[in-house]
């Protein structure tokens, strides 16, 4: 084990040291780091160990699909395109079409009504999963047809799902286009699970604005308010006198052919309001509807509420228009943004909110620091005192160790949260226990009068199999740890399995270059340890 | 290279396994109370497993008003609110429960609501140094997971162990693990410490911090069956213990001094963290020794046998000094 090959050690040095030149760029404040690095060429790795938010400030928000409020608008939608074949086909039903919690059913009572209606009905279904593993003989939705003509339209738990996913995917573009409109943060938004929406965005302690950007759907849709005695309405709320409306439910225009919202003030009376302009076909669509109806009232429904419903004066032709109500111009300006980014394809609901202010992430950090340098100095001491040469050689093979972790983390853009320092502080217990075991060994093997080579080699060899198992089974907690486990307990779990990765790592090699570099260079014929 | 200290003698011959007639009927006991206080008092649950908004106050002035702090917030009418200083006369931190609505949503919808009047109420006064929300949802999941995972992890080490160990091993260091969760969770409980997800972190920490331990004197056990295969399983134990004594000693020292450092100057957020960190490094210690190895005994490990030529003769420039004590 002391016999080293010249090869050997010059590859553990370099990668001992490499490991160190990856941490340098952690070790610096932003700004020296930004001075010193930018100008060097890029292949310099200068990629520092980001904070976690509970370390540098800001917001963590986790948001789920309202699944109970997509399902209902999936039915909707169902019964829409049902009702839509019936009338295509001239098929009479018997009875209405009842909703399911996850379908519809309805009844036909004719044959050769069900012969017509059947592969029309069937083609509303696609096949579900196909993108992964090639077609799987499910479709989005189940038809099932019983004998008395009772027919029956369930989605699929597979069909559910991949909706829930595209809905998910949707709803981070729509996401990013609301959060980005400011372009000073960097936040991030990344999927969690099937149907959970993380944004991060670091600094921002207040995060009101942020949640009521994130909560609206922001659905924009231009109906007409029934006319007495109309079929085919439902009733909506009025957002200024909370009267309820009768709504006509046919949409004549939505808010994804919008191509422009702003604020902006009536030039009559001074209000803040939204302009906004229609793409070709919103703005062909506004027109005839509104060439239709001169004179009658347009509800401009936002959300399912009606923010406003002007009297048609003349057709509206050119594509443009505004939205007035009893708006601040706070309200209109957050309103024209979510016009803009677009609405979200389904509710979200806010389930988890984290936000930690920048003060008290300093702090944290001075704590975490402060302990850490504490701790690896009372560590370095003891060790001293109980091994001397042998002390220091592993103060110095553990502080290589916690630099050589820090470049990982860095290298592999881990973040680094508050355990995740404690992470740090266990690994340099762990790494000290390395070389204890080393150590203890080699002391045990030259009581038993061994000469001092012998000692060192039977005590490195005898010791690392201990340290390898002994390693890998935390190692297998870590990992557990890292799978199962969430946001900070991640960082944690990542710092110490790299931890012990460093710590088998420099144990094998760097420590035992060390001691070897040190025989060759004493020849002592006993080891005192 | 002169001065060293020696935390224990070289040829410590401590009896070990002569105290597990007391270690495994404590060991029971603290285990059986802590159910009972489990039970009885019950795990201060932080918010990410109950659910309910935890917010730190800082007081812009140069001492926050518990008093006024407190009858504000409960005046707010979302149920009791918990107000405790924090760390400093400056800092408060404030919990409320979750609340109560017929539906998940609703609830959700509420908890945001409590943050919004939380952020009126104190805004002016004080800075929000952390909010933290959590819906019912989420926490149940946690629950859930943090159960999982400490299920999933303890077969794991279960799988690895009994690939490089007998089954005895792999049994007794799950026993000896699970008897330090247990009892870790029972300081939780006694020191009325919050248990969070971070306290998961921990749990986890101990098991991996234990099992090292009972790794490293298993190891060493293993060894010393092979040496003396005519000595009693117990005598094996004890000069296995004995052996490793110095480096159990000096290694739970070292660690405990690490997360000593921590848990005084690490910051209020982390001193549940350490504290109960300190609290696993002694009793994983313990269990190695007390728990861990006598399990063997009772596991019916199975001593010497196989090859009878190279019974207790130690190996070329083995102790003679431990030879000898083996055999008197």
């Amino acid at each position: 084990m002391m016999r080293i090959s010249r090869i050997k050690s010059i590859l553990i040095i370099l990668a001992s040291l490499l490991g160190c030149l990856l941490a340098v760029p952690s070790l610096m404040p932003e700004t020296t780091r930004k001075a010193v690095f930018g100008s060097l060429p890029a292949w310099v790795p200068q990629k520092a160990v980001s904070l976690g938010l509970d370390l540098q400030g800001g917001a963590h928000v986790l948001l789920e699909i309202d699944k109970p409020d997509l399902i209902r608008s999936m039915n909707t939608q169902l019964r829409d395109d049902v009702r839509r074949v019936m009338r295509e086909e001239r098929v009479a039903l018997q009875g209405g079409i009842a909703m399911q919690p996850r379908g519809v059913q309805f009844r036909i009572p004719q044959a050769d009504d069900r012969a017509r209606a059947l592969p029309k009905l069937r083609l509303l279904a696609q096949p579900a999963g196909q993108q992964l593993f090639g077609p799987t003989g499910t479709q989005t939705i189940d038809l099932v047809e019983a004998p008395d003509g009772q027919i029956t339209m369930t989605y699929s738990d597979l069909g559910l799902n991949e909706r829930i996913r595209r809905v998910g995917q949707q709803t981070i573009e729509v996401i990013e286009k609301r959060i980005n409109i400011d372009g000073t943060k960097e936040p991030s938004i990344q999927r969690q699970g099937l149907d959970r929406i993380l944004v991060q965005v670091p600094g921002l302690t207040d995060p009101q604005q942020l949640k009521e950007r994130l909560g609206r759907t922001a659905k924009l849709q231009f109906r007409f308010v029934a006319e007495a005695g109309a079929a085919d309405t439902e009733q909506m709320r009025n957002r200024d006198s909370g009267q309820l409306v009768a709504v006509e439910r046919s949409v004549i225009v939505e808010g994804e052919d919008l191509i422009d919202a702003q604020a902006s003030f009536d030039q009559r009376t001074g209000q803040p309001i939204v302009n906004f302009r229609f793409n070709i076909r919103g703005s062909q669509r506004f027109g005839d509807a509104t060439t239709r109806g001169v004179g009658r009232q347009l509800a401009i429904v936002l959300d399912n509420e009606v923010i406003s419903a002007p009297v048609v004066q003349t057709p509206i032709t050119g594509g443009s228009g505004q939205i007035s109500g009893q708006f601040s111009v706070e309200q209109v300006n957050s309103l024209s943004l979510l016009l803009r980014a677009g609405a979200l394809p389904a509710k979200l609901a806010i389930i988890e909110e984290r936000t930690v202010g920048a003060g008290l992430g300093a702090d944290s950090i001075r704590a975490g620091l402060l302990a850490s340098y504490l701790a690896m100095a009372l560590v370095a001491v003891f060790m001293i005192v109980t091994y001397g040469f042998f002390g220091v050689v592993a103060v110095i093979a553990v502080t290589i160790n916690v630099f050589m972790l820090l470049g990982l983390l860095a290298v592999i853009g881990a973040t680094l949260t508050l355990p995740g320092i404690a992470g740090i502080v266990l690994t340099v217990g762990m790494a000290v226990d390395a070389n204890v075991l080393i150590y203890e060994r080699v002391r045990e093997e030259a009581r038993m009068g061994r000469s001092a080579i012998s000692a060192l080699d039977a005590g490195f060899e005898r010791a690392l199999s201990t340290i390898v198992d002994a390693n890998l089974t935390t190692l297998i907690a870590a990992i557990v740890l890292f799978f199962l486990g969430s946001g900070p307990v991640r960082g944690f779990a990542v710092t110490l399995s790299l931890g012990i990765l460093t710590t088998v790592f420099t144990a094998f090699t760097l420590s035992r270059l060390m001691i070897a570099t040190w025989y060759r260079w004493r020849r002592p014929s006993k080891v005192v340890i | 290279m002169a001065f060293r200290l020696r935390f224990i003698p070289d040829d410590t011959k401590f009896p070990f396994m002569g105290f597990r007639a007391v270690s495994f009927p404590a060991s029971a006991l603290l285990s059986v109370l802590t159910v009972i206080v489990f039970f009885a008092i019950g795990v201060n649950f932080g918010i990410d497993f109950k659910g309910g908004t935890l917010v730190e106050l800082q007081a812009k002035g140069a001492q926050a008003n518990i008093s006024q702090v407190r009858e504000k917030s409960n005046a707010l009418g979302f149920g009791s609110v918990e107000v405790a200083e924090f760390g400093s006369p400056r800092e408060l931190l404030l919990r409320l429960e979750l609340q109560t609505a017929p539906t998940t949503a609703e609830q959700e919808k509420a908890q945001q609501n409590v943050v919004t009047k939380l952020r009126e109420t104190f805004g002016n006064d004080y800075e929000f140094r952390r909010v933290e929300v959590v819906g019912p949802r989420v926490s149940g999941e946690l629950v859930q997971n943090g159960t999982i995972g400490v299920i999933v992890g303890i077969i794991g080490v279960l799988i690895y162990l009994c690939f490089r160990f007998e089954w005895q091993f792999a049994i007794g260091a799950v026993i000896a693990t699970l008897h330090d969760i247990v009892l870790t969770i029972g300081f939780f409980v006694v020191m009325q410490l919050t248990f969070d997800m971070t306290s998961l972190a921990v749990i986890l920490t101990i098991l991996g911090y234990s099992l090292n331990d009972t790794v490293v004197v298993y190891d060493r056990i293993r060894e010393m069956l092979r040496k003396y295969k005519k000595l009693q399983l117990y005598e094996v134990i004890d000069i296995a213990i004995n052996s490793t004594l110095s480096r159990t000693v000096i290694t739970a020292t070292t660690t405990f001094l690490a997360m000593l450092a921590m848990a005084i100057f690490g910051g209020e957020v982390l001193r549940s963290f350490s504290l109960a960190m300190l609290f696993g490094i002694v009793i994983g210690t313990y269990s190695s020794i007390f728990i861990a190895a006598p399990i063997l005994i009772y596991l019916g490990l199975k001593t010497g046998g196989g090859d009878p030529a190279k019974d207790d003769k130690p190996e070329a420039g083995a102790p003679k000094a431990a030879a000898a004590r083996a055999k008197a």
